[in-house]
């Protein structure tokens, strides 16, 4: 499987996100830079974490009308996975790929830690690898990952199936509601999160809990 | 020229860390009786028609597209 990186000035992780696309895929991925309009073939899309703009106005905001979006939009509306992670999970939220909104952490905090993350949904194009249920490690590091939905959007995304992962055994770390840390959209092709499952994905990072996400959305799941 | 002011604040029902953290701080320094503190955003642009109509229209657009968020914010246009 074939997949692409977005670039933005501000974003910081996409090395670490090439990286771990390079290492689980077996091929590095193509890189898109954000006045491009067009998106190379492929199966998956990545937006990286980072600080998009200096994360003005609202983080991602900037980054969600830029050229590359509307190509972002076209592909996944198209079915080509995309997975935002971080900022690029604000990214979705601002261009209205994803329900809700990222507000800042209710502690008023930068928090660099690492949380528990429960598995919600295990049938879904990006945890197949997982059992439903299952708590995996994850690290975070985010001064705005405090999910809201308003309380109409709440139940259609909690009813559908696309709350794919929650901040488990009281580590949600920002005050998301419902300890909501990764939604999808209804179609179920275009998952963002907060934590960073790129940096758990080898014995050099301590565990490899984060690997199975990557490793369902490129299909490369060992039998 | 139209000078414009924008102004947005978050909908009623969504939590605002840091309008508490401000409220908290009021009453640290003595300021008593204070209900709620809720933060928001003042936007100061100029416009280079002299069309009102045009201008609110097209402030609307930029609050809708841009400025504001409307999934939790709400936003107001008021023109000098």
């Amino acid at each position: 499987m074939k997949s692409a990186v977005v670039q933005l000035p501000g974003l910081n992780r996409d090395r670490d996100m090439i990286a771990a696309l390079t290492k689980i895929s077996g091929r590095a991925p193509v890189t898109v830079w954000q006045t491009e309009t067009e998106i190379p073939d492929v199966d998956l899309i990545v937006i990286p974490g980072g600080f998009s703009y200096g994360d003005y106005l609202r983080c991602g905001a900037i980054a969600a009308r830029m050229p590359v979006m509307q190509a972002i939009k076209a592909k996944a509306e198209q079915g080509v996975r995309v997975l935002g992670v971080c900022n690029g999970f604000q990214i979705l939220v601002e261009a209205g790929l994803l329900p809700g909104a990222l507000m800042r952490n209710a502690s008023l905090k930068f928090v660099c830690r690492e949380v528990k993350l429960e598995v919600v949904n295990a049938e879904t194009d990006f945890t197949r690898a997982y059992a439903k249920g299952q708590v995996i490690r994850s690290p975070v590091a985010h001064h705005d990952g405090n999910y809201f939905a308003d309380a109409e959007t709440l139940k259609a995304v909690e009813g559908n199936g696309q709350v794919v992962f929650r901040y488990a055994e009281g580590t949600n770390p920002n005050g998301s509601i419902n300890d909501i840390a990764g939604v999808m959209n209804g179609k179920g092709n275009v998952l963002g999160m907060m934590p960073h499952p790129e940096n758990l994905i080898e014995v050099a990072h301590g565990g490899s809990d984060g690997r199975g996400i990557f490793a369902s959305a490129l299909d490369v799941i060992a039998a | 020229m139209i000078k414009a002011r924008v102004t947005v604040t978050l909908k009623n029902g969504v939590l605002d860390p840091q309008g508490k953290a401000i409220e908290g701080a009021l009453g640290a320094l003595g300021f008593d009786g204070i209900g709620q503190v809720r933060q928001g955003k003042v936007f100061d642009l100029q416009l280079e028609t002299a069309d009102k109509a045009r201008a609110e229209a097209e402030l609307k657009a930029m609050c809708e597209k841009l400025l504001a968020n409307t999934v939790i914010e709400n936003y107001s246009i008021s023109l000098a």
